[in-house]
């Protein structure tokens, strides 16, 4: 019984800190803009194949063994950097409008995932193609002084052009260097990331076997959470990103360049996005549809945590972990076993779906008291 | 400050215009308009009814038929939709849960439809011998009728309730109700002994009235109740959107906060709505699933319910004929595409919400009502119309100052 609930606390922390590392960009990102990125999953999910890509272009050098390592920093460099263009994009447009970015940014989530289905060496050319093109002739055109009157058509002419042009040459293209060039990257079908030889296997204590990955994703997930509080607590742009989440207006008034900040911030938090999903690559495979799995989880952890405390998140992961994996398996079962009624009670709620319907109760009930989470952001708005 | 106080002015000053313009209208002539509406409104019913089924049968699109009629039966989901996010400003990303129940409700019946004693096919493998005490209310119809809408529609109002009375909302309501779905999609799928599980019921074997659900007579009966229901919903829209209540929902969603100060309680009209809303998606539910042949927990997944959403940002926000509109074209536009080319479909689906929350903001008939008519008068050269006063919407310096200085993200 104890090497069950040893188990089961371990497995608990380490569903948590997943959900944690998950959650830490998405909660940032949310307590400083209020936007809610629907295509955090699938950053995750870029994540998880940007190691598989590392994997197999290390695969049999000596770098091998330590090829995760440097998956982590391409994961974070490659998520920061798309996180970066949507910001910039789309999400720089829609402030203020949050349900039109959760929209917005549920349509990037969409072609993300697509993307990841058909990306070939035809589809990369057809998209560089296009922007060379449009942004080459806009960054041309732009320059004139009468730009903003013809916008309008410059837009309907150039667009339509420069796909035209882009979609023609890859085609063409595609039909001369048939096999290699029209070759999908990845397929529809799971990838999988095999684990280093270090990290594979576990070491037992009272019966319970320690998985090697998953203590690998709990040091993880320490070593981010104490860098981002390091960041934000100690550099100069942490305190602008902490001065912009409490009071936008007066730290605009007071020189500090928001939209940079906001840019920064939605980076760090796409970054992070991508070492959550290099670690959960060591967990599965990996599919296009990976990212929904966690998405929803991910949410409420935002939501009980409240988005004034980094605090909020790391108690909320670990909670909604712990209790998710203790309800699912039966540890609870055994547990309650000398009182008949709650055990049936938690025999029925045994398995990781029913689970999650318990879960979502108490999170219900628990907003009855605290509706603006663990720790709400203080403030003397009418709304807060 | 002062420009965020400006602005809440000038919508005011909107507000009260438009109050003004309610009572210059003269009740004979509101009158006039509604009965052109409601003719309006018969005749498109009645081309939807007698005309279009047999031209797509004439053309060789006969299955056409039946996808408008499933079509259409979303357009009622979408009626719910616009009304509680087009009109009260709430995102729920979780119709589908109601969606669903309509459709359980109406399936449980169907299977029900049996000679005494025999229990629905799909019971046997997982060793059920005795219906379960869930399916035994739905023996009779007055039962299931009232549960295909009544179901949703209190489920909501449990649901919108809690979440409402502690003032969660935005974003936080729109995760939440995500959150629900999936929890719905869960427990459906779970419960196989009870509702066989991701499985699904099957309705199009059922027989009814003597005859089985898919046959043609009864399709062409679901195809015109599904119109004469659209109908009825276009009218509760209608009738709810217009007058005090339909500036109460756009209350809710301009200025909560100043509607809760001038001595209204938003809750109420909150959960009021969403249930409402939930109902419509329940009604729709249930002619979907008789149109389409089965339900599934796969009517709750997470695609499906913003789905719904894009529909209506497509036709027009805050728009009744706009939902309408909206999941028709978009639907028609999902089976055309996705029977030529499947990969596009997915990138054209993106792209459309991204198009339609950044360039397209009103929807296809937001655009046709603002630029579209600016546009016609701007090349016969007639004046476009004034909402204010001419010294304030002609002046350059005004129109600059509103244009570059307000919605500025740090006036947030």
């Amino acid at each position: 019984m104890l090497s069950g609930l040893l188990d089961g606390i371990f497995s608990g922390i380490s569903l948590g800190s997943v959900l944690l590392l998950a959650a830490l960009g998405l909660a940032i990102v949310f307590g400083l803009m209020g936007v809610i990125n629907m295509a955090h999953g699938e950053l995750m999910m870029l994540g998880a194949y940007t190691t598989y890509m590392v994997q197999n272009a290390l695969k049999g050098t000596p770098l091998f063994g330590i090829y995760i390592f440097i998956a982590l920093i391409a994961a974070f460099i490659v998520t920061a950097i798309f996180g970066l263009v949507l910001e910039r994009g789309v999400i720089r447009y829609l402030y203020g409008r949050p349900l039109e970015t959760l929209l917005a940014t549920w349509g990037v989530s969409l072609i993300l995932q697509q993307l990841v289905r058909s990306v070939s060496w035809q589809l990369v050319t057809i998209v560089a193609l296009f922007c060379l093109l449009f942004f080459g002739a806009m960054w041309i055109v732009a320059r004139r002084t009468d730009f903003e009157r013809a916008r309008g058509w410059f837009l309907t002419i150039m667009i339509p052009l420069s796909a035209a042009a882009a979609i023609a040459t890859g085609n063409v293209l595609g039909t001369l260097y048939k096999p290699a060039f029209t070759k999908l990257w990845f397929d529809a079908r799971n990838v999988d990331v095999t684990a280093p030889k270090w990290l594979r296997g576990g070491f037992p204590i009272a019966g319970t076997q320690f998985s090697y990955a998953r203590i690998f994703i709990i040091v993880l997930t320490i070593a981010c959470v104490v860098g981002v509080y390091w960041f934000l607590n100690n550099t100069s742009w942490g305190l602008r990103i902490r001065s912009v989440t409490q009071n936008r207006t007066m730290s605009a008034c007071l020189g500090i360049p928001t939209k940079k900040v906001d840019a920064l911030t939605f980076a760090l938090g796409s970054g992070l996005a991508g070492l959550a999903g290099c670690a959960v690559s060591l967990l599965g495979s990996v599919g296009p549809n990976t990212g929904q799995n966690y998405i929803v989880d991910t949410f409420m952890v935002v939501v009980v945590g409240g988005v004034g405390k980094l605090a909020g998140s790391i108690i909320a992961a670990l909670a909604i972990g712990t209790a998710n994996y203790l309800i699912g398996s039966n540890t609870l079962v055994d547990l309650t076993a000398p009182i008949k009624p709650l055990s049936d009670t938690f025999a029925f709620f045994s398995t990781i779906s029913m689970a999650k319907v318990l879960v979502f109760a108490l999170i219900i009930a628990f907003l009855q008291f605290r509706p603006g989470g663990l720790f709400p952001q203080k403030g003397r708005t009418v709304d807060a | 400050m002062i420009l965020a106080h400006r602005s809440l002015e000038a919508g005011s000053l909107q507000l009260e215009i438009k109050l003004v313009d309610a009572l210059i209208q003269s009740k004979p002539k509101a009158r006039q308009r509604l009965l052109l509406e409601a003719g309006i409104v018969a005749a498109i019913a009645l081309l939807l009814l007698f005309v279009i089924p047999p031209i797509l049968v004439g053309s060789g699109q006969g299955f056409r038929v039946n996808l408008l009629g499933r079509y259409l039966a979303l357009a009622i989901a979408a009626l719910g939709i616009d009304l509680i996010w087009g009109f009260t400003g709430i995102l729920s990303l979780g119709h589908g849960v109601f969606f669903a129940l309509g459709g359980y409700s109406l399936a449980m019946f169907l299977l029900l439809q049996l000679p005494d004693g025999q229990l629905p096919d799909f019971f046997s493998p997982y060793g059920v011998t005795e219906l379960p005490w869930l399916w035994q209310p739905f023996y009779s119809l007055p039962f299931t009728l009232f549960a295909i809408v009544f179901i949703p529609t209190i489920v909501a109002a449990i649901l919108g309730y809690l979440v409402f009375r502690n003032r969660i909302r935005g974003v936080y309501f729109s995760i939440l109700t995500q959150a629900a779905l999936i929890v719905f999609f869960n427990f459906f799928n779970g419960q196989q002994k009870l509702i066989n599980g991701t499985n699904g019921l099957k309705t199009d074997t059922a027989t009814i009235f003597g005859q089985t659900v898919s046959s043609p007579p009864i399709q062409a009966f679901l195809y015109t109740l599904t119109i004469l229901l659209l109908v009825g919903g276009y009218a509760l829209s209608r009738w709810l959107t217009s007058g005090r209540s339909g500036r109460l929902l756009v209350a809710v969603r301009d200025d909560e906060a100043r509607m809760r100060f001038s001595g209204y309680d938003p809750t109420m009209f909150k959960v009021l709505v969403f249930a409402i809303s939930a109902g419509l998606a329940g009604i729709a539910g249930a002619l979907y699933t008789v149109q389409s042949g089965i339900i599934t927990p796969q009517a709750m997944n997470i695609a499906f319910s913003i789905e719904m959403v894009i529909w209506v940002a497509v036709g027009g926000r805050a728009t009744i004929v706009g939902a309408i509109l909206g999941t028709l074209i978009v639907n028609f536009a999902k089976s055309i595409l996705s029977e030529q080319y499947a990969q596009i479909w997915y990138f054209f689906q993106g792209g459309l919400f991204l198009i339609v929350v950044t360039v397209l903001p009103g929807g296809i008939l937001g655009w046709l009502r603002e630029d579209g008519v600016r546009l016609v008068r701007s090349q016969i050269n007639k004046r476009r119309p004034l909402q204010t006063y001419p010294s304030l919407e002609e002046d350059p310096d005004v129109q600059y100052e509103r244009k570059n200085l307000t919605n500025r993200e740090s006036d947030r």
